[in-house]
């Protein structure tokens, strides 16, 4: 049903959905996000998953909002707290379940976890632990497409503001605005870097304020709030798409988990947890529903019960398939077959 | 009419660029009219508009770059203004690079350029030789031409190969080394060459050294000595076979390299012939590397951090009495 309604949402990018269509379909990414993740976390915590979880609990919004406003065409390069943008992109649940799980029809095939999962091939990049990584990997995406002779696209890339203290996320910054490419990048001030407070991460009255030394367009964004979230993300990517300077957006909110699920997020204050940011945006957006009767509460069941079976259906099909083994791995990095050194 | 190491290389992304419209080049000053700090891409970008583009000096994005545009269909070729600043890109070479294929089952064939290895008066950041490093780690194929014949048909090779492919090209021979005219082809790419044929020790070497371990051959002849030379051609992967056949056919081995000495391609080629060969040696297998120092600037202290031919000699020598 969920996989119906992001098909019609791809085709309905030439036309924009009305705002309360376009906020409800985010939403009910977001439910299906937080869904899956609250599973994967149980799983984790039952012993059945290897490896660590990353969930992306409070940073729903601004996540959906990333994946939403992609068409056809265009790059999207998540990072460790994006599985509400992945899923509106378009990656299957049963990507997610495979991953995590370790079957070997995965994307990944056990060769690697959790959130390093992607598609290339359907744009959608499969991010490295090396925070600011990805950006340049992004621009040199779009400016294949420009050589190619392609129109009309963008990229969106997410980081958080612990990988913008990153010299790759410099670097890549200043060749994506040498290059002038169509490129968003969607930065989420979660307020740790693991358990390293702002205060230890950066030295500056504001994040955003970087955007012009790098010759970035630039928006500043409560990420608990849905509706801006879409105003703000939506408009970027349309200003990229339209051929504006590639823009930043920089959106505040708390990591409402630890790093990971090894990570009790004892460090986290009652302080920042008191704060307007510390807010969840599913809730946030949950009473917006429910202020301006959007829906009804028998929909708004319906649309938990339609996520809680997706996500259960998913899990079950990669809880039933073979793992990977090591005998019948082909151990081979490289696509030229004739060049492996054939050293035992 | 000669031409050089180096002009091969221009002439090699000439023709790339030519006759393949996913090729494009991206380094520090290889576009406008300057043509790179060694001019390997003089006149590239006059003739190749848009296709052959100034970075700025930031090697970790040129390759983050690079891999991105190469996942989409292109054949980028990224120039480093001297191998030894390829270390700022080693994230993405490796981890990124390097890790791709086998992660996503989807290759990313960029070609990285690293004007390689000593010259006089370059000092400690500007002559490394960096190809152990990279053949270290999974995922990269590593070449090391050491003629200009290989430093044209593989660099033309190495950007039709889907995998990254890490070219070490060696500054020193970008003009000391000349040929009468480009070929058509070569050996393909992993085979070693066998470049003096001899029977009394096989000295294994690649890059600059092999010019060295030539040298010492020809000398060594004078003394009654037939030295056999392989040239690796790449290090990575390495063509044990050929090296195997050589030692079979010599009973002894010396291997020489102008990197820092551990871990280094030397050592691998011998702990290789040592465990698959170890029947075929008559004497100890030995290696010559540079010394476990940063190079040194001036030419007094350079001259003795690296093998030359009298070190070479010297070690081919003591091999030979045992």
């Amino acid at each position: 049903m969920l996989q119906t309604a992001q098909r019609s949402a791809k085709s309905k990018t030439k036309k924009p959905a009305p705002p309360h269509e376009r906020f409800l379909e985010a939403f009910r990414w977001m439910l299906l996000s937080r869904t899956l993740e609250e599973k994967l976390v149980s799983l984790y915590r039952g012993g059945l998953i290897t490896g660590g979880v990353y969930i992306g609990k409070g940073q729903e919004a601004v996540s959906a909002a990333c994946g939403l406003f992609l068409q056809k065409g265009d790059i999207f390069a998540p990072l460790i707290r994006d599985q509400a943008g992945r899923s509106a992109f378009g990656e299957p649940l049963l990507d997610v379940t495979r991953t995590y799980l370790g079957s070997r029809l995965g994307p990944m095939r056990g060769r690697d976890g959790n959130i390093h999962r992607g598609r290339p091939r359907d744009n959608q990049l499969a991010m490295v632990s090396h925070l600011g990584a990805m950006i340049s990997v992004t621009v040199g995406t779009l400016m294949a497409k420009r050589f190619k002779g392609e129109k009309n696209f963008v990229g969106l890339t997410c980081i958080g503001e612990g990988g913008m203290q990153s010299g790759a996320f410099h670097e890549g910054m200043n060749i994506a605005a040498v290059e002038q490419v169509p490129l968003v990048v969607v930065a989420t001030n979660n307020h740790y870097a693991y358990s390293t407070p702002n205060d230890r991460e950066f030295a500056c009255h504001d994040l955003v304020d970087r955007a012009i030394g790098y010759g970035f367009e630039s928006y500043s964004l409560d990420g608990t709030d849905l509706s801006a979230c879409l105003d703000v993300i939506g408009g970027a990517v349309r200003r990229a798409r339209a051929g504006r300077p590639p823009q930043l957006v920089v959106a505040e909110m708390l990591r409402l988990s630890g790093h990971g699920e090894h990570d009790d997020a004892s460090y986290v204050t009652d302080e920042i947890k008191r704060q307007p940011f510390a807010r969840d945006c599913l809730k946030v957006a949950e009473q917006r529903i429910v202020d301006l009767n959007l829906m009804d509460a028998e929909t708004l069941a319906e649309w938990r019960r339609d996520a809680v079976a997706q996500v259960d259906e998913a899990i079950a099909t990669a809880q039933k398939e073979a793992p990977p083994e090591g005998d019948k791995e082909d151990w081979c990095a490289i696509s030229t077959r004739d060049l492996v050194d054939s050293l035992e | 009419m000669s031409i050089t190491y180096l002009e091969a290389i221009r002439e090699a992304q000439a023709k790339l660029l030519r006759d393949d419209e996913r090729v494009f080049i991206y380094g520090q000053d290889v576009g406008g009219t300057f043509g790179g700090a060694f001019k390997a891409t003089k006149g590239l970008a006059k003739e190749f508009p848009g296709r052959v583009l100034n970075t700025p000096i930031s090697e970790d994005a040129m390759v983050g770059t690079a891999i991105g545009a190469a996942i989409q269909g292109m054949r980028p070729i990224v120039e480093m203004q001297f191998a030894d600043f390829s270390s700022i890109a080693l994230n993405q070479i490796l981890n990124n690079a390097g890790t791709h294929y086998w992660r996503t089952n989807v290759p990313v064939p960029i070609t990285v350029r690293l004007p390689s290895g000593g010259t006089k008066g370059s000092g400690p950041f500007h002559s490394q030789s960096m190809e152990s490093i990279y053949a270290h780690y999974p995922g990269l194929i590593v070449v090391t031409p050491a003629t200009v014949e290989d430093a044209y048909t593989m660099l033309i090779e190495a950007v039709a190969i889907d995998d990254p492919v890490i070219y070490c090209e060696h500054k020193y021979l970008y003009y000391h080394l000349k040929a009468e005219k480009l070929p058509d082809d070569g050996l393909p790419m992993g085979k070693a060459r066998i470049a003096r044929e001899g029977r009394d020790l096989t000295i294994v070497s690649y890059s600059a050294m092999l010019h060295e371990t030539l040298a010492v051959a020809e000398q060594l002849t004078g003394e009654g000595f037939e030295i056999e030379v392989v040239d690796l051609r790449s290090v990575k992967p390495i063509d044990t076979n050929t090296v195997l056949a050589s030692v079979a056919r010599t009973g002894r081995l010396l291997c020489v390299g102008e990197s820092f000495p551990w871990g280094s391609v030397t050592a691998e080629v011998i702990a290789r012939v040592a465990a698959e060969g170890f029947h075929l040696l008559d004497a100890a297998p030995q290696r010559l590397n540079a010394k476990d120092t940063p190079i040194p600037y001036h030419p007094n202290l350079w001259s003795a951090h690296r093998p030359n031919a009298q070190k070479i000699a010297a070690k081919a020598r003591a091999l030979l009495r045992e």
